[in-house]
């Protein structure tokens, strides 16, 4: 099976910052792909690279055969339209209603007619089981809602690549549930290929079809959920079970507590 | 430590020439993108509904009570040479060639500027210019042109209002509450207030300051961090650096257009 995304030798820093580091990642077409790790340790940048949103320092990202950094203006908003993206917290719109949120790029892109759009609209809400929220502004509806309009708006276009960044988070265990759920059944109705950047562990290894692990900016681990579940990886163990302590330091990296306390000289 | 002044001085110069550089760039990239906005009018007219019907009150109770202090300081001015006769002259260019645009402009900065800054700045922090992006939309193009084009429209039309309510002020204040001659009043106005030097030239003027204000609370909205505090230093540098282009612009302006 082809890869609709390749991550090659990719190297990413802020400045002196090395955020990304000899990144090698494959996304084949159809599937659901969850990168996971701890905050803070690049998966959010993975996904602005394949959106073309900053430049690699080294190294590229390839969608459908493309190298992204190397497009111009004009070739990346055409690539960027056979992708959608669930932002973290939605980003609707906040002057717009729900329908007009899932219309925007309808409307946008394409000389549809409004009687056709209202029709994709409604069905593309149904998909996300909001159709009769349409009227709401995204103020009068709740965060997990939110979430799924986005998702709606994300697939207005029927998009080959869906990217979802932290699409659980700050989400209760059913919206939490429905919106996995919604990620899979969309992916495998609509033929695209999703990459799930998430932490969440147990959402994410019922629909993924292969994780990546990301800790500092690295892959350390990777593989089937199954494969993970029973890994004797130290960091995938600890990421699994949400052990405090492991490979990923609970304290946060400089001097110790007796040295801040002035105890180091009686130690 | 204290550091070498001159690099100081050498850092701030090199720093503002920078932005001053950055700002250019930023308003050329606008007006390259505008074409893309004015293919849908609609979109600029949405926007001249929201910034110029939103900032109608403020310039029409200004304009009023700004004319009715021109006439009423005027009249006590111009008493004493038994000049009264000339109000209308003096209140009407006094409006037209200078408080008319320059006020606009100030309130315009306050009302509209600030409120397009924390309109854009918020965008910003809230994802919605990246989700934009990521949709092939270009933000400048869909977001911040309509609404620096319906600022420059705006503009003119709130300044010459202004001047014109305030035109009335003075007719009331000199003319039906002191007791100036009405004839007097209007004739001297209609003899001594040129159609080009003076109204057009004030027109002008509102349309410089509209490309400079509206372009200033797109700049710093566009180009604050997603941060509630940087947003809200943001609509303070619109008002502070609108204001401050607004008397620049209008001593280079009155220079040029009024030096005879």
């Amino acid at each position: 099976m082809s890869n609709l995304v390749e991550i090659r030798d990719l190297q990413f820093a802020y400045g002196e910052r090395v955020i990304l580091s000899n990144l090698r990642m494959d996304f084949p077409r159809g599937k659901v792909v969850a990168v996971m790790g701890g905050s803070g340790c690049g998966k959010t940048t993975v996904l602005r690279l394949i959106g073309g949103q900053i430049r690699p320092n080294k190294g590229e990202v390839k969608v459908g055969g493309e190298v992204v950094h190397q497009l111009d203006t004009d070739g990346l908003y055409r690539l960027r339209r056979k992708m959608g993206m669930l932002f973290q917290f939605g980003a609707l719109f906040t002057d717009l209603t729900v329908f007009d949120n899932v219309a925007f790029p309808l409307r946008e892109h394409t000389d549809l007619p409004e009687e056709l759009i209202r029709d994709l609209v409604l069905l593309k809400l149904n998909a996300v089981g909001l159709r009769n929220a349409h009227r709401l502004k995204p103020a009068e509806i709740s965060g997990g809602m939110a979430r799924r309009v986005a998702v709606a708006r994300a697939i207005a276009l029927d998009p080959e690549l869906i990217m979802y960044d932290e699409p659980f988070a700050g989400l209760d265990p059913i919206s939490m549930g429905v919106t996995a759920n919604l990620i899979r059944k969309l992916n495998d109705a609509l033929g695209s290929t999703s990459i799930l950047v998430s932490h969440d562990v147990h959402e994410c290894f019922s629909i993924a079809d292969f994780v990546y692990f990301m800790s500092a900016g690295k892959i350390v681990a990777q593989g089937t959920p199954a494969e993970l579940r029973v890994s004797l990886d130290p960091y995938v163990k600890q990421f699994v079970n949400a052990e405090a302590d492991g490979p990923v330091p609970f304290d946060y990296p400089g001097k110790a507590l007796a040295d801040d306390l002035g105890l180091g000289a009686r130690a | 430590m204290i550091g070498n002044p001159l690099a100081a001085i050498g850092r701030v110069v090199l720093d503002t020439l920078s932005s001053i550089g950055f700002a250019t760039r930023s308003f050329f990239g606008l007006l390259q993108v505008s074409p893309g906005a004015m293919r849908r009018p609609s979109l600029i007219s949405e926007q001249i509904h929201f910034i110029g019907n939103h900032s109608l009150v403020i310039i029409i109770v200004s304009g009023l009570f700004v004319g009715m202090v021109l006439g009423l300081q005027g009249y006590i001015t111009l008493t004493p040479y038994g000049a009264e006769q000339k109000l209308g002259q003096v209140v009407a260019l006094a409006l037209v060639r200078e408080l008319g645009p320059v006020v606009t402009a100030l309130l315009f900065a306050g009302r509209a500027g600030t409120s397009l800054t924390a309109q854009i700045g918020l965008m910003k922090a809230g994802e919605q210019l990246s989700a934009m992006e990521m949709m092939a939309i270009n933000p400048i193009q869909r977001v911040l042109a309509p609404r620096f084009w319906a600022g420059v429209i705006a503009m003119p039309v709130l300044g010459t209002i202004f001047s014109a309510v305030g035109v009335l002020g003075g007719y009331l204040v000199g003319v039906q509450l002191i007791g100036v001659d009405e004839g007097a009043f209007w004739s001297q106005m209609q003899a001594n207030v040129d159609v080009r030097a003076d109204v057009l030239n004030g027109v002008l003027k509102s349309f410089v300051f509209g490309i400079a204000v509206t372009f200033t609370a797109l700049f710093q909205g566009y180009h604050a961090d997603p941060t509630p505090e940087d947003v809200s230093r943001a609509t303070t540098r619109t008002v502070v650096i609108a204001s401050l282009m607004v008397w620049g612009l209008d001593f280079v302006m009155t220079a040029l257009m009024f030096n005879k």
